[in-house]
């Protein structure tokens, strides 16, 4: 399966130091806006959707993360998200906290658990390939889902379980956690980002193109896939404990959501499979959407419909998602404003550039 | 104790029979494409609502129902074959076609939810209500029908297979698609043959299951990950296996309702996929699947 893959350093070389400024003015200048945003924005209604939007590019990003990178599909995520939820719940509940800030300290530990979940899950999951893993994630999400609805000593069933909540006035509440599920977006994205630039994610890119030929070359596939799971599981968990406490109250349906691990999969498609920024773009754009659907078209099966129909046609006329092919097209008119200047344009950029790398030479070829 | 178990195996056996129909539609689909039908338990629930709809505006028989709805719903697989799944680039397969599917079983249920609501409905005929008794068993003639109706078009599924050249294609394809394709099979028409084919089951499979449960649009959900665990345990690709699978894990869910607890059977039905495919991570009858090429 061969892949475009945008490794940092051949555009880097393509762009001038003026270009280079401009891209981190750029991401300097999203970082402030999406922290002045709610102070801007105050409308509960924008601000509300704001949320969501900002909890799916947490867990956009962090699917993205493992799927994205390793090209195994996993559709069975909600599991951490509702895992995440559930102990948030419980915990605030057993240690009898009042809501309010503080409880906030508590979702690093949520997404802790959810990141121990992922380990048994991931073990089981991870000795199958391509189909049998993708089917066997959805499986373990229905057994996580039957499990929320029977276990009631520890999740109440289907009566739910009630979050503490912080004494705000109606103008602020939602800006508190905009800017927890801020963090935790950020958190996901720095993740991402590290995870890509660093050799464990050419590890991952390398499992991706043809994992019998990386694990002959030395990758510690196992492990790597395991590893990246487990981040996913943590951060996707981080998420469900914001979510579950931004709304006050938790049920199994909600915690563990089969349409949940479908949205994300999208966002990340439509921005651009296995880029940092795709999955952003990509939650950025559909989250609003569907709440949009929801109010505007409740009860009726026509949201429903049009998201279908859209998701149909992103994949339609999207395939490679907005990212990469915005990407491309950019890095076709550097390369030829280069070559324009007379500098001799290597070989090595523009295989870079435009072409997918197969698994990387480690150490001139020979295994490790 | 004991009746109350061999009743449940019964019950198994005989919902394990539907179910191993649908299947069956499933594990082909993938068998010859390499994509996973996600739309699949939706289909079952279309099935569903179809043979309602003749039963009550038209008045007509569930099973003669069968007459039109099999193809109709023939005409729907063949239709999203070749919309959606043939316009699907090579690369990335797999993660798409899941999606496509996916994105098309949402927009049914949409569909479905406009015209039909979310009220639960199910069909009801004469036979539904009334059992058959025999050996101190109340069996309901209902399961007893659409066990011999999945019976009987499994069997004619495998004498289109293996006694048609038709059926001799689809065999091919899944043996080999790309060897199939050079001898000149025409895969696009086999690809929206098979479709057409794993759709048209559901449609009997979706009118013994409206009659045996309630159902609405939302239905579509559980059938799926059921039928998922069902192909998956049985060996993607093989129908034999769908079989096997079908009824061992609804006879262990229904089992586990009578010794355990009926609140334990869905998970215990999940979970036999788990144990399985830890002994055995291709199934039962599964094939190690083959380097990506």
């Amino acid at each position: 399966m061969a892949q475009p893959v945008s490794l940092a350093a051949p555009a880097d070389r393509l762009m001038t130091p003026t270009m280079r400024v401009a891209k981190l003015v750029l991401l300097g200048g999203s970082v402030v806006a999406a922290i002045i945003f709610p102070f801007i924005f105050t409308n509960p209604a924008v601000t509300s959707i704001a949320v969501f939007t900002l909890l799916f590019v947490g867990a956009a990003s962090a699917w993205n993360m493992f799927s994205g990178y390793t090209g195994y599909m996993a559709l069975g995520n909600a599991v951490f998200y509702g895992c995440g939820a559930y102990f948030f719940a419980n915990l605030a509940s057993h240690l009898d906290v009042k809501g309010g800030v503080g409880l906030f300290a508590y979702v690093p530990l949520a997404g802790l658990f959810a990141g121990l979940v992922a380990i048994p899950v991931g073990w089981l999951a991870l000795r199958t390939r391509r189909h049998t893993f993708v089917v066997i994630t959805i499986a373990i999400f229905f057994i996580f889902q039957l499990l929320a609805y029977n276990l009631t000593g520890l999740t109440n069933g289907s009566s739910g379980m009630q979050l503490p909540i912080p004494p705000w006035n109606a103008a602020t509440y939602n800006t508190y956690f905009y800017m927890a599920a801020l963090v935790v977006a950020v958190v996901a994205i720095g993740l991402s980002w590290a995870v890509k630039r660093s050799g464990f994610g050419l590890e991952l890119l390398a499992i991706r193109d043809d994992e019998d030929r990386a694990a002959g070359l030395g990758v510690r596939t196992k492990r790597v896939k395991l590893a990246t799971f487990v981040l996913t599981g943590f951060v996707t968990g981080m998420c469900g404990a914001i979510y579950a406490y931004y709304l006050g109250s938790i049920y199994p349906p909600f915690a563990f959501e089969a349409i949940f691990d479908v949205t994300i999969a999208l966002m990340a498609f439509l921005g651009g499979l296995g880029s940092v920024s795709g999955p952003v773009v990509g939650a950025l754009i559909i989250e609003p959407v569907q709440q949009y659907f929801t109010l505007r078209f409740t009860g009726g099966g026509l949201s429903l419909i049009l998201f279908g129909v859209l998701f149909l046609a992103v994949i339609r006329f999207l395939p490679d998602g907005i990212v990469p092919s915005l990407g491309a097209a950019f890095r076709r008119r550097l390369g030829a404003a280069k070559a324009a200047v007379d500098e001799p344009v290597s070989e090595l950029d523009t295989l870079g550039s435009s072409t997918s790398e197969p698994t990387p030479e480690v150490n001139g070829g020979v295994p490790r | 104790m004991g009746t109350q178990i061999s009743k449940a195996v019964v019950d198994g056996i005989l919902t394990g029979g539907v179910y191993a129909l649908m299947a069956a539609g499933l594990t082909l689909i993938f068998g010859v494409m390499e994509i996973i039908n996600i739309a699949q338990g939706i289909l079952v629930v279309l099935g569903a609502y179809m043979s309602y709809t003749l039963l009550t505006y038209l008045h007509i028989d569930p099973f003669i129902g069968l007459i039109f709805t099999m193809p109709l719903m023939f005409g729907v697989g063949v239709f999203i074959e070749w919309g959606f799944i043939r316009r699907l680039k090579p690369q990335n397969r797999t993660a798409l076609s899941i999606l496509v599917t996916f994105a098309i079983a949402i927009v049914i249920e949409g569909l479905l939810t406009q015209f039909f609501s979310s009220d639960l409905r199910t069909l009801d005929a004469w036979y539904v209500e009334k059992s058959l008794h025999v050996f101190g068993f109340y069996l309901p003639y209902i399961y007893l029908l659409g066990f011999a109706l999945a019976v009987t078009l499994l069997g004619a599924l495998y004498v289109f297979l293996y006694r048609t050249r038709a059926g001799q294609s689809i065999r091919a394809s899944v043996q080999n698609r790309t060897g199939a394709e050079l001898i000149g099979i025409n895969i696009s028409r086999v690809s929206a043959m098979t479709f057409g084919i794993g759709a048209a089951v559901t449609a009997a499979g979706g009118m013994v299951f409206g009659a045996t449960n309630s159902f609405n649009p939302n239905s579509g959900y559980d059938l799926i990950s059921r039928l998922l665990v069902i192909i998956v345990l049985g060996g993607l690709g093989s129908i034999g296996g769908a079989l096997v699978a079908a009824v061992v894990a609804l006879v262990i869910e229904d089992v586990t309702a009578v010794v355990w607890s009926p609140v334990w059977a869905s998970t215990m039905f999940f979970a036999v996929l788990i144990v399985v495919l830890l002994i055995r991570p291709n199934g039962l009858f599964g094939r190690p699947e083959a380097r990506v090429q």
